[in-house]
């Protein structure tokens, strides 16, 4: 009879679902009843022999089988996939203190660093930047400079040559004169660059990087170059930092100043740093010497200007606290990976 | 530039300390490197009359009752052979520090503290002190050399603390001297400064002298005019040599030169007083009683002071008698007219030497001294004619000869003394330090500085001392002005009258900072080595006799071998760079480094030559070529550049793996293994790739960014799994795919293998290949037809098929 047949249908899967543990079984039993040729279709396909009358009584059986069928079936879906998550879970479990893995990220060189950091400080107070040549010739390094041949201030520096002539520039002051060459005032640059000295110690290097400043239109003062100059000091070295100019020499600027910044590490107090004096020495500077503008054909009675040079090393042993300036040249990667833009 | 205070004060009434000085002198140019305090060593020194001695049995010991005023009397055992009852000496009291000396109680070997002593078991409560215990030299205080007591005079108080006695109390200013102010380097330029600083009267050193009328003529002749503008001489004669007195061998000793007699003294004590080289020649041995200034002849020889003997040439000057050099001009004297004991008369020199030539001699030889730093340093004349008469003034002050009338003053045309006047606008000065200094102010500055000053409404007329050559216009009395009214007068303002300018780096220098990041972004370290290298360098890397990297340019001055080329190619500084770190035990890493190359237009070189940035990149330790490749790729992938990658060989890269990159048919750069011979040449533990870029021609390739819209239809993807003979590159597959379909997009490798599968000489490639619809949609059927095209093309030409 119909009923029994149910009854056996309904024990069939009670004790065929009751080991079911994935889900992909589970749906494969499924179908096994709801399928196409599976039990549940075959009681519905055998309503055709049943007679007309017993029919919606039948139906309505086969229907409620149906129904059961169907809940008990999502039930088990349902268990079924909180334990196949269970193992999932515990089989993916991860031990997060293994290494991560990362992108390679490299280094740019300190001197890099320093000279983006200073070009950032003098943009924005309206300077450009100028790359002159590293080999130049006598006038550019020397006697445009106001520095002719048989003045003392060429032993201040000693020079490699290439010829009588052409030499390996011994700063980036040579840029000056081919700027002003060039561009007439309003003139503010900044020129970046490797210089040559044959020196070569602890605290010297053959080469070496400066930046040059130069500013050259009407109305200049000493003044301004002291204003520039707290205005670099402060975003350079921090915001409570001095500075202070005391008379030295330079050929090409007159009067001439050598330029501290008060302690970044003591603030003023003296330490290690500043050998307890407050102060450190980072740059050379001064009002353009009337010759050099004479020079370049500007009118130094129409125009004044002021210059400045501080060496890249010097700034970034300061700022990073390096203290052997051979190290930016021997390109050891424990020294370079430090330095992260 | 050495300056004790005690000299000093000679001429200035300095009422500060030596701190507050050194303060000053800062603050007005002149940095003192060092402040020497000659006897900081030194304490609880005091003076000590023994009024008891008594040997002690069986030793060389004494033991003394010393009498030190209000330190007591104290009994000290004494082993020195001069103790006596009556004398006075140093005593160092229990507490005070001393130098210990070695057994020979000569050589010094640092401090000690005297302490409360037993000797032979006596007890001892200080220590009766030699010269050298107490850091005082006979020059420094007469018979302190003596290897026993130093002796004080019976004048001094027992009590009273030793070092101003014995001139302990001094101190000397160890001061930086900027290349302008040559007239600084000398005790009377130091004092100049001092005394304006200070605002306090100079007391100018005597030079005055009298002569005595002498018929013996000497004649002068300046044949070198360019080289010797001016050149003095004085005869002086009835010379007695003798030693120095105290006063003149102390101001020596504290400069640190050594007494040797009162003649060569006075020429020593001139020049660290004046700054003027002084030399005294005997005049017996001048022959025919004459100076003649001239350059020397090719080969003519002369034999110095300190017995050296130096061949000479056209380009030295020197001062000769009637036939002979007797001095090198401005450096050393000649041994043939030394001053001798036995000297009765001699002539004085004191000449302005050009300095360029005194240098070049002094170089050129390798024969330095103070008379030649001095004259490289600059002499103006208005010190030559001073030095002169102090020079005679003491010769009359020491009594050491007569002066006589015969004085020869040979001026040239090239001869200028230095005084001038000038002009200034005031306003102009002020306009240049953005401050107005009061006029009065300035005026009183510029007076204590020596300058005569006038003042008339905005101008300044002004007498320029003669020894100011560094004098020039009125930016240089602007900095007069504000050294000593002082740079905290001057605050910060912000270029008002500027107009404004746009700053910052230009595409060029904003193009390369964007390469160097996408390389670091790819993990690579910038690194910065020397633009110059050894040719030897080029020998490592076996470049060709005939290589354009021989082209090399040569300093002329190297500091060695190694560093004396200009840099041709970037390589050899990689390379060295990437031995350096294995040596380290930097197994691995990635670097790169822009910089120039400097390349002769022709040799030897006449005009600038082209200096050219390259890009190298450097990579070893555990990585392959196409680690190198790939930093290579996303360079021109930040460029927006495809690069073409084609075999080809270096000297020093493997001959198997090494490419030309090309980049729209030029080639570029070069990229490649280092060859293993090389690196085994080098003991290098890893591999090492290298690759070289012209960065012009690199950043030429960089295609402007320009936004193309997304696909209106989906893109197509078909993975070709392909069987190619083995010598078949990757390359040339890529290209024929890319060639036989328009639509194609990418082409990309995703799987190699070589193997038994595939039978010899086979290689199975895997590519994945997209195809990018234009106007209509690429369906599955059009997609077949378009990879059929593509196997055609491959089969035809490359004998590559469908696995």
């Amino acid at each position: 009879m119909i009923e029994e047949k149910i009854e056996e249908l309904k024990r069939k899967i009670d004790e065929t679902t009751k080991d079911i543990k994935s889900s992909k079984s589970l749906a494969e039993l499924k179908m096994a009843f709801f399928g196409k040729q599976g039990e549940i279709s075959e009681l519905m396909k055998g309503m055709r022999d049943v007679p007309k009358e017993k029919r919606p009584e039948v139906g309505k059986i086969i229907n409620a089988l149906r129904d059961w069928a169907n809940e008990k079936f999502d039930a088990l879906a349902e268990s079924v996939k909180r334990i196949e998550l269970e193992e999932l879970y515990k089989a993916e479990k991860t031990d997060v203190t293994l290494p991560g893995r990362k992108l390679p990220y490299g280094a740019y060189h300190p001197n890099t660093l320093v000279i983006r950091e200073l070009v950032d400080v003098f943009a924005g107070m309206g300077f450009e930047v100028f790359e002159g040549p590293e080999i130049e010739n006598d006038y550019y390094n020397f006697t445009a400079l106001n520095t002719p041949k048989d003045h003392p201030a060429r032993d201040m520096q000693d020079t490699f040559y290439i010829t009588d002539e052409l030499l390996l520039r011994t700063q980036t002051s040579a840029g000056q004169i081919r700027v002003m060459e060039k561009k007439k005032p309003p003139i503010k640059i900044l020129s970046p660059g490797k210089v040559y000295r044959s020196d070569d110690d602890a605290t010297h290097s053959p080469m070496f990087g400066q930046m040059e400043g130069l500013v050259v239109d009407k109305g200049i003062t000493l003044c301004d170059l002291k204003g520039m100059l707290d205005e670099f000091a402060r975003k350079v070295f921090g915001p409570s930092v001095k500075t202070r100019l005391r008379p030295s020499y330079f050929p090409f600027t007159e009067p001439s100043v050598e330029v501290d910044v008060s302690c970044f590490e003591c603030g003023g107090k003296g330490c290690r740093l500043c050998k307890g004096t407050g102060w450190i020495e980072v740059l050379g500077a001064g009002m353009v010497n009337r010759r050099v503008l004479e020079g370049c054909g500007i009118d130094p009675d129409e125009y004044t200007g002021f210059a400045f040079g501080m060496g890249i090393e010097r700034i970034a042993m300061l700022k990073y606290g390096i203290n052997n300036m051979k190290m930016l040249f021997e390109g050891d990667v424990r020294f370079l990976k430090q330095f992260k833009d | 530039m050495k300056a004790p205070l005690s000299w000093l004060k000679d001429y200035v009434d300095i009422d500060v300390t030596a701190e507050e000085l050194q303060e000053k002198l800062f603050g007005c140019g002149f940095e003192v490197e060092e402040l020497i305090d000659i006897g900081k060593d030194i304490t609880n020194v005091v003076v000590g009359e023994v009024v008891e001695c008594e040997p002690v049995e069986g030793t060389h010991l004494h033991v003394c009752k010393v009498d030190c005023g209000e330190h007591g009397v104290l009994q000290i055992c004494c082993g020195a052979d001069n103790v006596a009852k009556g004398i006075k000496a140093p005593v160092a009291l229990v507490g005070a520090t001393v130098y210990a000396t070695a057994k020979d109680h000569v050589t010094v070997e640092g401090v000690m503290t005297i302490k409360k002593g037993k000797l032979r078991g006596i007890d001892s409560y200080g220590m009766l002190c030699s010269g050298v215990e107490i850091g005082v030299s006979g020059d420094m205080y007469e018979g302190a050399d003596y290897n026993g007591l130093l002796l004080l005079p019976a004048s001094c108080k027992n009590g009273e603390d030793v070092k101003p006695i014995l001139g302990l109390d001094d101190y000397i200013f160890d001061i930086s001297i900027t290349a302008n102010r040559p007239d600084c380097q000398s005790i009377l330029g130091i004092a100049r400064e001092v005394a304006a600083v200070l605002n306090k009267p100079l007391k100018h050193p005597d030079c005055t002298y009298k002569t005595v009328h002498s018929d013996e003529g000497v004649k002068v002749t300046d044949l070198a005019p360019d080289l010797c503008p001016r050149y003095i001489a004085h005869y002086v004669k009835d010379i007695k040599i003798a030693p120095s007195p105290m006063w003149m061998r102390k101001r020596l000793a504290l400069c640190g030169l050594r007494s040797i007699n009162n003649v060569v003294d006075i020429t020593n004590f001139v020049l660290l007083e004046m700054g003027q080289p002084m030399h005294a020649f005997d005049l017996s041995t001048l022959s025919g009683r004459e100076i003649v200034v001239r350059r020397a002849k090719d080969g003519e020889k002369i034999t110095t002071l300190d017995d050296k003997t130096f061949k000479l040439n056209h380009d030295n000057l020197v001062i000769c008698d009637g036939d002979k050099p007797a001095a090198l001009a401005g450096i050393m004297g000649g041994l043939n007219s030394e001053i001798e004991s036995d000297t009765k008369e001699l002539l004085f020199e004191a000449a302005k030497f050009a300095r360029d030539s005194v240098r070049k001699t002094s170089r050129a030889l390798g024969q330095h001294s103070d008379s030649s730093a001095m004259f490289e340093k600059g002499v103006n004349e208005y010190t030559t004619e001073l030095a002169m008469g102090r020079a005679l003034n003491l010769i009359q002050a020491l009594n050491c000869g007569t002066v006589t009338d015969v004085h020869c003053d040979v001026r040239t045309p090239y001869s200028h003394d230095g005084a001038k006047t000038m002009a200034v606008s005031i306003s102009k000065i002020n306009a240049l330090l953005g401050i107005t200094v009061p006029t009065e102010e300035m005026c009183s500055i510029l007076q204590r500085l020596d300058f005569g000053v006038k003042v008339d409404g905005d101008t300044l007329t002004l007498d320029v001392p003669a020894y100011r050559e560094d004098i020039d216009q009125y930016p240089d009395i602007a900095e007069e002005i504000i050294r000593m009214y002082g740079y905290e007068h001057i605050h910060g303002t912000f270029m008002p009258t500027a107009k404004v300018t746009n700053g910052g780096f230009n595409d060029a220098q904003k193009a390369e900072n964007n390469l160097k990041r996408a390389l670091v972004e790819q993990g690579l370290y910038e690194i910065s080595t020397y633009s110059f290298y050894s040719e030897k360098d080029l020998d490592l890397l076996k470049i060709p006799a005939d290589a354009p990297e021989r082209k090399f340019i040569k300093i002329k001055n190297p500091i060695g071998e190694d560093l004396s080329v200009m840099r041709t190619t970037l390589a050899p500084s990689m390379l060295h760079t990437i031995v350096r770190n294995l040596r380290r035990g930097n197994m691995e890493g990635r670097l790169f480094e822009i910089a120039k190359v400097y390349l002769p237009k022709e040799l030897p070189l006449t005009d600038f030559p082209e200096e050219r940035k390259k890009l190298c990149i450097g990579l070893f330790g555990m990585c392959d070529f196409f680690d190198l490749k790939g930093v290579i790729e996303a360079v021109a992938d930040s460029i927006r550049a495809k690069f073409e990658f084609v075999p080809s060989t270096r000297s020093f890269l493997h001959p198997g793996v090494c490419a030309d990159i090309i980049c729209d048919g030029k080639v570029i750069g070069y990229a490649g293994r280092l060859d293993p011979a090389i690196a085994d040449e080098l003991a290098l533990e890893r591999k090492a790739f290298i690759a070289e870029l012209d960065y012009e021609q690199l950043m030429s390739c960089a295609q402007p960014f320009k936004y193309k819209p997304l696909p209106k239809f989906p893109e197509v993807t078909r993975d070709l799994a392909l069987v190619a003979d083995m010598d078949v590159t990757c390359g040339q597959i890529e290209q024929a795919i890319y060639g036989a379909c328009k639509y194609v997009t990418d082409v990309k490798l995703f799987d190699i293998y070589v193997g038994a599968q595939v039978g010899a000489g086979k290689k199975s490639m895997a590519f994945t290949v997209t195809f990018t619809p234009a106007d209509e949609a690429i369906t599955p059927e059009k997609c077949d037809g378009y990879v059929k095209k593509i196997l055609n093309n491959l089969s035809r030409n490359l004998n590559v098929v469908l696995r």
